[in-house]
């Protein structure tokens, strides 16, 4: 296929304070259904999204962090986690919900670089 | 890969966030209250020139004048919406909301 | 260049409407064509035709209206997002149109650009 289009998602604010990344993950469930070259990557307050332990039964919307988990099914199995995000907010990758790629800010970046089209949430 | 930013430095990290992730030669454009970071004697004006030493920095100048910022960092290119366009023609955008 | 663009925010409460508007308008005026302004997260209500600013003011439904008549730009909806915040065929726009997020996708792919605005 010749017309596969490199997509990067990309993920910088922390859920459920807005609807930005619930919505952005609505976004690439749909676009994972077109067979395209599909990331996320998390950054910055982006990387709150893949937290563990997230219950979200007291604030009364509804959760999504379990989505996230489902995200290899529809084969976006791209995720990138920038590592000086994670550090300065004292979290490790075992604090993560998915298997993720931690990468520095300079391969993510070099990634960036190689798409066709960029979407931030 | 063009970057736009269009938030205040002086009230969120994006600048200093999407700096990490550039390349070099990519060009970075303020628009909207990401144009407060490039007025001229603030305390980004070093970020802002050590940046510029391997990417080129723009912008918008209707954002700047309806903010009053009539003085910008050095080597700052202020432009319009017509060459905010031209930057698309050459560059991919991935726009720092 | 085929442009499309994708607007993340609301009208007055955000300058990315206006700055998509003016981006759209230059691009035009350059002799790209917009393909489509795609409306997501708040950025549906972008396109209720009930707003009623003072009359010194832009009017952003109408505008948005007026680029879809005169240069052909299909101004769109996501569907999800609307159902959220109340916005259906009956209260939007002559030019909008309310479509799934696989139209997007469309966008993105057949466009040499997807630029996006918001907060």
């Amino acid at each position: 296929m010749e017309d596969v289009k490199k997509i990067m998602h990309v993920m910088r604010r922390a859920p459920h304070g807005s609807i930005y990344t619930y919505e952005g993950l609505e976004m690439i469930l749909i676009m994972a259904a077109y067979e395209q070259d599909l990331s996320v990557a998390f950054i910055g307050d982006g990387v709150y999204a893949l937290k563990e332990d997230q219950d979200t039964a007291g604030i009364g919307i509804k959760g999504f962090a379990k989505t996230f988990k489902a995200l290899d099914m529809y084969d976006v199995e791209k995720l990138y986690v920038d590592r000086e995000s994670l550090e300065e907010r004292g979290l490790t990758e075992d604090d993560l919900l998915v298997d993720v790629e931690v990468l520095t800010s300079e391969e993510i970046g070099k990634l960036m670089n190689e798409q066709d089209v960029v979407v931030p949430h | 890969m063009l970057h736009t930013i269009n938030k205040s430095p002086f009230e969120s990290s994006t600048l200093e966030t999407c700096i990490r992730f550039l390349q070099p030669g990519d060009p970075v454009l303020f628009i909207e209250d990401g144009v407060y970071a490039v007025q001229a004697g603030n305390r980004f004006a070093g970020l802002l020139e050590n940046t510029m030493k391997d990417n080129p920095v723009y912008a918008l100048q209707p954002d700047l004048a309806a903010r009053g910022i009539t003085a910008v960092t050095g080597g700052v290119k202020n432009i319009d919406y017509e060459s905010f366009v031209e930057l698309v023609e050459e560059h991919q955008v991935n726009s720092w909301l | 260049m085929n442009i499309g663009i994708l607007l993340k925010e609301g009208p007055y409460n955000h300058q990315a409407s206006d700055t998509a508007y003016k981006f759209a308008e230059a691009a035009i005026k350059k002799g790209h064509k917009v393909d489509a302004v795609f409306l997501y997260n708040d950025g549906v209500t972008n396109v209720t035709k009930h707003m009623d600013p003072p009359q010194d003011d832009r009017d952003i439904a109408k505008r948005w209206n007026e680029l879809g008549e005169k240069h052909g730009v299909e101004v769109l909806a996501c569907i999800a997002a609307s159902k959220r915040r109340g916005i259906s065929d009956d209260v939007i726009i002559e030019k909008g149109e309310i479509t799934g997020l696989g139209t997007l996708t469309d966008i993105a792919i057949r466009n040499d650009r997807l630029v996006t605005f918001g907060d």
